[in-house]
């Protein structure tokens, strides 16, 4: 995958799903290259929330020994929003991902890693919480590789959707390979709806529907956010959106 | 108050209530007792609103105007409260955000001016007190990790905060120890037995009323009332059982 790479069709496993009519008018995806020298620790939040727009990004990134990359990602404005993240990660290396997709209309927002842990003890951690309202379709995509000899690797993903209305629409997908044997690699994957007996708890106290939804969806989303540098004004910005979507 | 007039309604189709009729005034406090399967909690969720729970004829009036037209959170805002039997859990949100929220959405519903942070953690502090629970737990999310016990008295700390005109209290006395059964008695007195206020305790035994004293009983069996006394009759279900009394 680099940027001079023909169109990719649907047939490719990591475009399944995507919008390829959008893409094309962002065609090609440089690709954008992090480096966290050993030892070094780096963090990024990327908000993307750029109304009719599409947005493709592609992100490489080496996170050398010892070294830790903290990504935190909200992803809700553009008709088309994909994100994909390479990450190499070298022995005793950490690799957070904390990403909420949040959707509406007729969006189609996707994210799609591949995390290589090619070291020994390296520790990686996702969390994706993709809300979905109207027409919209979420995706998360997700790889994890553990290298030969790759021993001592802790990799986690944690991947909820909720759909608010019945048309939308959530793929995920955990792939895990392993080539190594002491490792430890954990994935969780659930689409549901919002809890009804929740819902009419909180109304049965005076919230209004699009209230209670908002604080349960609060709940679910912040968990993508927590212990980030800019939590606060992350969360912000994903309650004012889930305030449109509900 | 509230004028309950032969009300009928269904779960899943299947009839639950079946011509009930019970008119509450403003200072009185009414005990309904029955055996399982008689339809009390159906119609403590009935009169909260519930979805699901259909109401096919009849008609309830609150303070003269129709209760069945009005969503559950207008309800609340109007002056109803519906205690739990089985409080929901939330994960994520906090009793003091869920409550400030509920608080300010019924207010702000009735024309009244919101309350400050200061002034809402003032009276939440206030109305723990009164139900002997520790305020930290009140900073937790609602209802999680807390013992059945504990709910039920975090239902009354609610209840104190939102300040009903009605409360309906579904077996609120399940899952109380003989200490916690005293506490939550004198909270409900405490918040409740007021001359503009009512109370419907919805409930299988005779204990709480030994601190709570009801002005009426009533028997409920097969979706309607079939019998209706004094506080001695509750005595005589407990000692001759529902059969006999019935």
């Amino acid at each position: 995958m680099n940027g001079l790479a023909p169109l990719p069709t649907r047939k490719q496993e990591d475009f399944r799903y995507s919008d390829i009519d959008a893409l094309t008018g962002v065609w090609p995806v440089p690709v954008e290259d992090i480096l966290v020298p050993t030892s070094q620790s780096t963090t990024l939040s990327i908000v993307e929330d750029g109304g009719e727009r599409a947005v493709a990004r592609h992100l490489s990134v080496v996170v050398e020994d010892g070294a830790a990359f903290d990504l935190r990602v909200l992803n809700t404005g553009p008709a088309f929003g994909r994100i994909a993240v390479d990450a190499w990660l070298g022995r005793g290396a950490s690799f957070t991902l904390g990403a909420a997709q949040l959707g509406g209309g007729t969006q189609t927002l996707e994210i799609v890693t591949e995390v290589t842990h090619a070291q020994p003890d390296a520790v990686s951690r996702q969390i994706v919480r993709t809300v979905l309202a109207d027409r919209a379709t979420g995706t998360y995509l997700g790889r994890i590789a553990v290298e030969r000899g790759a021993d001592g690797t802790d990799a986690e993903q944690s991947v909820r959707a909720m759909l608010l209305s019945r048309t939308a629409t959530a793929n995920a997908r955990p792939e895990l390979e392993i080539f190594a044997d002491d490792v430890k690699c954990a994935h969780g994957c659930a689409v549901g709806e919002l809890d009804a007996a929740g819902l009419f708890y909180l109304q049965a106290r005076g919230l209004t529907p699009a209230q209670a939804k908002r604080l349960m969806l609060q709940a679910f989303v912040a968990e993508a956010f927590a212990g980030a540098p800019e939590e606060a004004a992350l969360t912000d910005k994903a309650l004012a959106r889930l305030g449109d979507l509900v | 108050m509230l004028q309950i007039h032969n009300l009928h309604a269904t779960v899943a189709d299947k009839p639950i209530l079946k011509g009930l009729s019970l008119t509450l005034n403003a200072g009185e406090v009414h005990a309904i007792m029955g055996p399982n399967g008689a339809g009390k909690s159906t119609l403590g969720y009935t009169l909260g609103g519930r979805p699901g729970y259909e109401v096919t004829d009849g008609s309830v009036t609150f303070d003269g105007a129709d209760l069945l037209a009005l969503e559950p959170h207008e309800r609340a805002a109007a002056g109803l409260f519906l205690g739990f039997q089985y409080p929901v859990e939330i994960p994520g949100v906090s009793f003091v955000q869920f409550l400030r929220e509920a608080a300010n959405a019924q207010r702000q519903h009735r024309g009244e001016p919101p309350l400050s942070g200061g002034e809402f953690l003032r009276l939440a502090k206030d109305k723990a007190a009164l139900l002997r629970m520790d305020m930290d737990m009140l900073k937790r999310p609602v209802n999680v990790g807390f013992s059945g016990g504990e709910k039920k008295r975090a239902e009354m700390v609610q209840m104190g905060i939102l300040d009903p005109r009605l409360a309906i209290l579904d077996e609120t006395d399940s899952g109380l120890d003989i200490d916690a059964l005293r506490v939550v008695g004198e909270g409900i007195n405490a918040i409740m037995r007021r001359a503009d206020k009512a109370v419907l305790l919805i409930t299988h035994y005779q204990r709480l009323l030994d601190y709570v004293k009801p002005d009426f009983v009533h028997v409920l069996a097969d979706g309607r009332i079939v019998k209706t006394g004094g506080p001695e009759l509750a005595l005589q279900l407990e000692e001759q059982g529902y059969e006999a009394v019935a």
